[in-house]
């Protein structure tokens, strides 16, 4: 067990706590660095996934683990950003600025969405954001002149500072950079006044705003920052399938992304990085249990049961997700043998203030 | 210069008249406390106070301003509370708690805290350092860095003073500071409200625990159904006739 001294302030505000952090996250960086060299033109792909729905995933996060608004509509940021990307690439814009434009145009959508919500809370917020999902991807189905409708859009490879991106190893690093640093932005935010202004929103409105935070402002903030990073995840995604059509940014879609802020683990930035890893591993890894299968199993919608299953089991079983089953296995073997099984149960929460307004 | 005064105030749900035509003033330095039985509409003046109910008539004065606007313009004047039954952020640490009250304070914009620039370096270890004195003050060290969930309820009701007085204000409501509190608890509560008096902060508290409230208040406010019933030092409203009355009825 290690017990850290603490002899200044800044020892809580740096970003890593002590060496053995540093050591850890120092490895993972030289083998993501390292993985192009080593794995193969699949597995490199499947990372690639992986990488883009977690910069989406952390925009997710950023609203529903650290802001507690409920947002069942983030296909539609990520749609956002895909045709940008798509649009501005064909009318010959560099990279640097189509990229931006994606981010800040889902913003702007984001601020729109985000209106609403300082009304509405959980299940009609998520009702209201369902239904924005839903008119955006009737949007771009009908709006054929600029979008191309069911016949969708295609891609080039990118072009960055004249070069061009085409093969999948430069397209890795890319969304590697993007991909940390959009962990390292909300990393920041969450040491800082705005990031603890959206905790705060998220236990309690009511304090939140006795203590000087102005609701609407951060709720609108929270949303375009959320809408901005799955605009960039979108941007990437878009290069990544090189063709893109309404039907990749349906509901599903959406659910895909709560799915991957829930399976990951609410409230934690690994989580969105661990949902990400999880979502695109588990259709292979039910391909390959399907081999094992008896016939009898039907294969049809075998993907959708079990990732309903996984879900439901999730949130009845470790509702903070595989990164709330990493912290108790940490912190099993960091207090070997003392570990408590309730170490991490919920508490009992006292009578709170009767709900105001 | 009028401190803190209140004018007329009143506030009506439907048919229900919960505050009617209340005046009063504070004075700097001050520990005013209102007392009344239940629903006698205390909480709601607070509430008013804090402009999370909207007033039917009359208005707040604070420092000569009319206090309007949104909650949390209230905070920006340097008005602080705490809450009957204890609203923290749950899930985050005592310390979170208290830098969350900092939020008044903040000189940093979105731009510098998404690349932590060395100025918000500097200005979180600034903020950081005022919370040490709270935590100081309050004698929190031990729970710093524990999860408000995991702590007990008297702790959390120190916590959320400290949290109130983080935001550096000069005028705290404190609803009810004794209620769920053992003997020894309250005790501490009264010496905390006497520094609080000592660092130049003016109470206005709601509190039912006539112990603390003559041993702290220069000032009691009583009320009965959303009216003034007595006003005055804390041995003259004890003696009110009405006072009496309204705590345990009327002689027939």
């Amino acid at each position: 067990m290690r017990f850290i001294f603490k002899t200044e302030y800044d020892q809580d505000i740096r970003l890593f706590q002590h060496g053995g952090q540093l050591f850890w996250y120092g490895l993972l960086g030289v083998l993501l660095l390292a993985a192009p060299l080593v794995v193969s033109g699949y597995v490199l792909s499947q990372l690639h996934f992986i990488l883009i729905y977690a910069i989406a995933g952390l925009g997710l996060m950023l609203l529903v683990g650290y802001t507690g608004q409920i947002s069942l509509g983030h296909a539609a940021f990520l749609a956002t950003g895909a045709y940008t990307e798509a649009l501005l690439q064909a009318a010959g814009t560099p990279f640097i600025v189509s990229l931006a434009s994606a981010a800040l145009l889902s913003a702007a959508v984001g601020i729109i969405v985000g209106l609403p919500a300082l009304r509405l809370k959980g299940i009609y917020l998520a009702i209201a954001t369902l239904a924005f999902n839903v008119i955006v991807e009737e949007i771009i189905t009908r709006w054929e002149s600029v979008t191309g409708g069911s016949s969708g859009k295609l891609l080039k490879p990118i072009e960055l500072f004249g070069y061009r991106l085409s093969s999948q190893e430069s397209f890795y690093y890319l969304c590697l950079a993007l991909a940390v640093l959009s962990c390292l932005a909300l990393m920041n935010l969450l040491r800082s006044p705005t990031g603890r202004a959206f905790v705060a929103i998220r236990d309690s409105e009511i304090s939140a705003s006795c203590l000087g935070i102005d609701l609407a402002r951060f709720k609108t903030m929270s949303f375009a920052l959320s809408a901005a990073l799955t605009g960039i995840g979108g941007a990437l995604y878009a290069h990544k399938v090189t063709f893109i059509s309404p039907e990749q940014f349906t509901l599903i879609q959406s659910i895909e992304l709560v799915t991957i802020v829930i399976i990951g683990g609410i409230g934690s930035l690994h989580g969105a990085v661990l949902g990400a890893a999880f979502i695109i591993m588990l259709p292979q890894g039910i391909s390959i249990a399907k081999g094992w299968l008896p016939d009898a199993v039907p294969q049809a919608g075998l993907q959708s049961v079990v990732f309903g299953l996984i879900l439901v089991g999730f949130i009845i079983f470790e509702p903070y997700g595989l990164y709330g089953r990493w912290l108790k296995i940490r912190t099993y073997f960091d207090v070997f043998p003392f570990y408590r099984r309730g170490t991490f149960r919920r508490q009992r929460s006292y009578l709170r203030s009767e709900r105001l307004r | 210069m009028t401190f803190f005064a209140i004018d007329n105030l009143g506030v009506r749900f439907g048919g229900v008249v919960a505050v009617d035509g209340v005046s009063f003033s504070v004075k700097q330095g001050d520990v005013h406390t209102i007392i009344g039985p239940n629903g006698a509409g205390k909480t709601t003046i607070f509430n008013l106070i804090g402009l999370i109910y909207q007033p039917t008539t009359g208005c707040i004065v604070f420092q000569d301003h009319e206090v309007r606007g949104a909650p949390h313009d209230v905070a920006q004047l340097g008005i602080a509370r705490t809450f009957q039954n204890i609203e923290l952020f749950e899930q985050a640490t005592v310390l979170q708690n208290l830098l969350i009250g900092r939020h008044r304070h903040r000189v940093t914009n979105l731009l510098d805290e998404l690349l932590f620039r060395p100025s918000v370096r500097r200005a979180e270890i600034a903020q950081r350092e005022a919370v040490e004195r709270v935590i100081d003050l309050l004698d929190l060290a031990h729970y710093r860095d524990s999860r408000v969930a995991e702590l007990p309820y008297g702790i959390r009701k120190v916590v959320e003073l400290g949290r109130a007085l983080a935001t550096e204000p000069k005028l705290i409501l404190l609803d009810e500071p004794s209620s769920g509190l053992n003997p020894e608890e309250t005790d501490d509560m009264a010496f905390w409200i006497e520094d609080i008096r000592a660092l130049g902060i003016t109470v206005l508290m709601v509190e039912h625990d006539m112990n603390l409230v003559s041993r702290v208040s220069t000032r009691v406010l009583a009320l009965n159904e959303g009216r003034v019933i007595a006003e005055g030092t804390p041995g003259e409203v004890q003696s009110h006739p009405a006072v009496i009355e309204a705590y345990l009825g009327g002689g027939e």
